[in-house]
């Protein structure tokens, strides 16, 4: 039986509010519970951790093997905290269906070449040092975690931002694959700064402007061009957070969940 | 002439003091060096993939984590292990082109493939037990650099031989399939992991002068010999059996008895014939190439902003 776990992830849980536009509204929602966030907090980290570990024996530089573990690392153990917030970890990673994860799609997608992982990790990494940042400042269930992380959070942010000046500021080579990267990716930015059901005490405002600042200060920088196409507010932005993904996400279940489901309760 | 250039050397040798990378050696003594030194470095980052092959299919989150650890643990060795190779006046770049021409070797046990779970286990009980048993004597290798890595990776090491001993012991205690894996995986391993020691002493032709400089402290089959006495009860602890019929206590030697290791297997796997050679190589070469434009751009930005002065405005 691969049924939910305790909480969420069987019911329709993740009721994500109305778009708001781009920039969000000013109060965090309570419309949710703290399994809902935990939940979706958990599965951006763990489904990023999964895709920086396919680097594993790929990487352009010793270097960055070493580094790209330390991501996965912590950020696979953000993941286990949060999970097990929710329930058992190793069923809610591995008995869920894709519908059931309330991942953004930023994660999920593919490694691409290096300057794909590295755009993702910038939008990504400056998204979650924001939330750690406001999350750390409340008494909320999610504080403790969020005062951990928030020192790796800014060491994956910064590995991030000094490889796109590299990569930017670089080769013309390196400079074109990185603003494509850059690009390619914008589209799902717009759900980083989305209220998170279940989620209180964040001004996503805030989040929104702050992360829109970094980032735009990092790409140029780097002599990039900050992407205005596509909208950022389009339908596809929301959708991992109700469960909507995109088709490289179910090939990557299959792969992480195989085995797991393979020998229905085994213990490893 | 030698005796009166490197009289200092053999002195410091024969006092058991380490070399140090700025003392006067003999070229041949610099050159096993590199040579071993590089080598073992190759097998650290050759030896990611096989493991790697495992970390996205990793049937707990537990188990994930620590081998995306362990996997990151064998970068870090070569990290220090190529960086040894470069006190002696090697370069990294030109090591790793040596490796990718196939002109330098790697253990030939990664060239075995990682065909279950389980065989994530049996690499750590059984190829990094192997490794630490070769290893734990280079800690006290007579050139400083490399004993000294060697010193921080045989810590490394018993943790990662420990996690596969306990990944085979849950296997074991597991379901009848999950013992099946293990058993399985043991089975394919073993006779390589005892190859990892190299040819048998009186083919050996390197080991005499590498134990006169004392970078090497023991003969391959004092080293094997060791490995089955420690590994024969750990396996009975672990529930499993070593596939060999030979396997028995010798009271008289104090010793275990062993069965003929294959040496025409070693010698095809050695010459590249093995199951993964070319896939191992391959995708080492790949990741070389698909990687140049990186470091090319992190080159070509380190040097426009060393040029830069300092304080420019931006």
């Amino acid at each position: 039986m691969n049924g939910p776990a305790t909480g969420g992830p069987g019911r329709a849980t993740g009721v994500v509010p109305e778009a708001a536009g781009a920039a969000g509204t000013t109060a965090g929602t309570a419309s949710g519970t703290t399994e809902d966030a935990a939940l979706a907090l958990g599965d951006d980290a763990l489904v990023l951790s999964h895709r920086l570990a396919e680097w594993a024996g790929h990487a352009p530089a010793l270097e960055e093997e070493v580094a790209l573990a330390n991501l996965a690392l912590d950020l696979l153990g953000q993941a286990r905290t949060l999970l097990t917030m929710v329930g058992d970890e190793d069923r809610l990673a591995f008995c869920r269906q894709e519908r059931a994860f309330r991942n953004v799609q930023l994660v999920e997608q593919p490694n691409g070449d290096f300057a794909h992982t590295i755009a993702r990790q910038l939008y990504f990494s400056t998204y979650q040092e924001l939330l750690w940042e406001q999350l750390a400042a409340g008494d909320g269930p999610f504080a403790p975690l969020a005062a951990k992380a928030g020192p790796e959070t800014a060491y994956h942010r910064d590995h991030a931002v000094t490889w796109t000046l590299r990569l930017g500021d670089g080769t013309r080579l390196s400079r074109e694959r990185m603003q494509r990267a850059v690009d390619a990716l914008w589209r799902y930015t717009g759900e980083l700064t989305r209220p998170v059901a279940g989620l209180a005490g964040v001004d996503w405002a805030a989040l929104a402007a702050g992360w829109a600042e970094r980032v735009g200060a990092t790409l140029r920088a780097a002599t990039l061009t900050v992407p205005e196409a596509p909208a950022r507010a389009v339908w596809s932005a929301g959708g991992g957070r109700q469960g909507i993904h995109t088709e490289p996400f179910g090939r990557l279940l299959a792969e992480m969940q195989h085995l797991h489901r393979s020998h229905p309760g085994a213990r490893w | 002439m030698h005796e009166g250039v490197y009289r200092e050397f053999e002195e410091t040798i024969a006092a058991g003091e380490r070399i140090e990378p700025r003392d006067a050696m003999p070229p041949e003594y610099r050159a096993t060096l590199i040579r071993q030194i590089a080598q073992h470095a190759h097998s650290e980052i050759i030896g990611m993939q096989p493991e790697a092959n495992w970390i996205t299919r990793a049937p707990s989150l537990r188990r994930k984590a620590i081998l995306i650890a362990k996997v990151q643990d064998e970068a870090g060795h070569g990290l220090y292990l190529y960086g040894a190779a470069e006190t002696l006046g090697a370069r990294r770049d030109e090591l790793l082109d040596r490796l990718h021409a196939g002109r330098q070797k790697y253990s030939s046990i990664f060239n075995y493939p990682t065909l279950t779970w389980a065989d994530v286990g049996a690499i750590g009980w059984l190829v990094d037990g192997a490794a630490i048993v070769n290893q734990v004597p280079l800690c006290r290798c007579s050139y400083g650099p490399y004993a000294r890595a060697m010193t921080r990776i045989c810590k490394e090491e018993s943790f990662h031989q420990r996690q596969g001993y306990e990944l085979l012991l849950a296997l074991s205690h597991g379901t009848e399939e999950q013992h099946e894996m293990a058993q399985d995986a043991v089975n394919r391993w073993w006779w390589p992991s005892l190859m990892m020691f190299g040819p048998p002493d009186g083919e050996s032709p390197r080991t005499e002068r590498s134990m006169a400089w004392k970078i090497k402290r023991h003969t391959n089959d004092e080293l094997r010999q060791r490995f089955v006495d420690i590994v024969v009860p750990q396996a009975a602890s672990l529930g499993l059996t070593l596939p060999d019929p030979l396997l028995r206590w010798n009271e008289e030697r104090g010793h275990h008895d062993f069965g003929p290791i294959d040496w025409a297997e070693f010698h095809a796997v050695l010459r590249g014939e093995g199951p993964c050679n070319a896939q191992r190589l391959g995708q080492r070469r790949r990741a070389h190439e698909e990687g140049a434009w990186v470091r090319e751009a992190a080159a070509a930005y380190a040097a426009r902003h060393a040029a830069r002065p300092a304080g420019r405005a931006a």
